[in-house]
């Protein structure tokens, strides 16, 4: 039976995506969006990098406010969830308009994540970039020089450090494993990039874990002191659980789904960052964080809500950094603990015990968007094929 | 303002005024085209806001770099000598009127 209401919680680009994807696979019941930030739906990925630059908030708004009523998609923004009643099928939540609770025949959990917070002395003190209002108040700091120490070094805190280097900052990175991007990308990768950041002027500090954050600097494990005038916190992310999790909702390193990215809750359908899903490829349970899962797992679970069409995911993740002129890509996905290969100059093969699983390409688009082909083949891959992503 | 006029492949015609400076992807999907995506916002990274640009426009808009030839690549339709991703074309004084097509599919 084809529910009648849909209920999303999470208005980010997988939330609203869902909601764009129930409408255009013919969904004529309600649909509620609800959004726990102020304003229009929008894209986060510029966040690190065009708009640190350029400001421009308007283009970061994923569909214009007279989409929605066109849409009949009833978006509520500035509103929480406070919790899930799974045998009432409803949830409370809490808005301008004060406590209210809203029925769902099929629940869509999109809470994406938050950012850890490490326990380290002073953290208070350091900025977030997470949201469009903390990327206001980054820009804010960089409209003069000043001296910025990023705490992590992965997509989000190299991306931004290569933008306010760019604008004439002086910026350290502080990461405490022992390279950049060492969940993300290979060795030489992260070397690659390593280079590229110490050439722009950006020192690193690789295997320092800071301790103590105070209004003059970051304090390191072995005792060195940054100077700086202000901290930005990029240590990652956690899934917004909670809800789920309060609900009695299977929750595993995030919101455990099937292949139809169904919860333990046959009512209730979980997507993107805070969704924990069998790896196409590998059948394992993963969890990305991106617009692509975000998105294709969107288009899932609108075409099973409308149409009752239960194929089960199997998109193939893909990903990107912008750092200063560079840009970084990978098609597939790889654990850290993955075996990497150098196929061609800038172009790296990560391997599992079931081959090929990603596959990092460096100002490649050509090679990047043949890795993708390759990455989706249900037969292994040869060796003269890999070779050819190259040619 | 400049004038866009977007067809989709159902022949369905949609017209938009844009400002100048914004993309072609960009002024339809703030304007709710339907036929364009443009999932990744811009960055060249996904072939979501594929189009054709119309015949009579085709000198005017310019060519493709060598990374949206590449990225064309992965496009759900047909790529023909027309074909660009929408948000390269930036739109100028001199691209009012300006008419694309749309392919069936964007995925």
């Amino acid at each position: 039976m084809t529910p009648e209401t849909v209920l999303i919680i999470g208005a980010g680009q997988g939330g609203l995506q869902a909601a764009i994807s129930l409408r255009q696979s013919g969904f004529a019941g309600t649909i509620t969006l609800i959004g726990g930030e102020p304003g229009l739906p929008y894209q986060r990925p510029p966040l690190s990098k065009a708009y640190l630059r350029d400001g421009k908030a308007e283009a970061l708004y994923l569909r214009p406010e007279s989409f929605f009523d066109a849409k009949q998609i009833d978006y509520r923004p500035d509103t929480w969830v406070e919790a899930i009643d799974r045998t009432a099928q409803r949830v409370t939540v809490t808005g301008q308009s004060g406590a209210h609770a809203l029925p769902y025949d099929h629940l869509v959990l999109a809470t994406g994540t938050r950012n850890l917070r490490p326990p380290i002395e002073g953290i208070g003190l350091a900025c977030d970039l997470r949201t469009l209002r903390d990327a206001q108040t980054l820009r804010d700091r960089l409209s003069q020089p000043t001296r910025i120490a990023v705490i992590g070094g992965g997509f989000i805190g190299l991306e931004f450090a290569a933008v306010a280097r760019a604008l004439g900052h002086e910026v350290a990175i502080i990461e405490a494993a022992p390279r950049l991007m060492a969940r993300a990308v290979s060795a030489k990768m992260s070397a690659h990039f390593a280079e590229l950041h110490r050439d722009w002027g950006n020192r690193l500090h690789l295997g320092q874990a800071a301790i103590a954050v105070e209004p003059s600097g970051v304090t390191l494990a072995d005792g060195t002191k940054i100077a700086s005038d202000f901290v930005l916190l990029a240590a990652g992310v956690r899934p917004n659980t909670e809800l789920a999790e309060a609900a009695g909702l299977a929750c595993d390193n995030g919101v455990r789904t099937d292949a139809r990215l169904l919860t333990s809750d046959p009512a209730i359908s979980a997507l993107g960052d805070c969704a924990s899903f069998p790896d196409p490829r590998s059948g394992a349970q993963i969890r990305l964080e991106s617009v692509q899962a975000a998105t294709d797992h969107a288009r899932l679970i609108a075409k099973r809500i409308a149409k009752g069409d239960a194929a089960p995911y199997s998109a193939q993740p893909w990903f990107w950094s912008d750092q200063g002129p560079c840009k970084l890509q990978i098609a597939g996905f790889a654990t850290p603990d993955a075996a990497e290969e150098e196929i061609a100059a800038g172009i790296i093969g990560r391997f599992d015990a079931s081959g090929l699983s990603a596959i990092e390409t460096l100002d490649n688009a050509r090679a990047h968007m043949r890795a993708r082909k390759l990455i989706a083949s249900p037969v292994p891959i040869t060796r003269a094929e890999l070779e050819e992503i190259a040619a | 303002m400049v004038k866009v006029t977007y067809i989709a492949h159902d022949g369905s015609q949609t017209d938009i005024d844009a400002d100048e400076g914004d993309t072609v992807m960009h002024a339809a999907v703030s304007q709710d085209v339907d036929g364009i995506v443009g999932e990744c916002g811009g960055a060249m990274m996904c072939a979501t806001c594929h189009c054709y640009v119309d015949a009579a426009w085709a000198d005017r808009v310019g060519t493709r770099d060598r990374s949206e030839e590449d990225m064309l690549d992965g496009a759900a339709s047909e790529v023909t000598e027309r074909s660009r991703l929408s948000c390269q074309i930036k739109l100028t004084s001199d691209l009012d009127g300006l008419v694309v097509h749309l392919p069936e599919e964007q995925f």
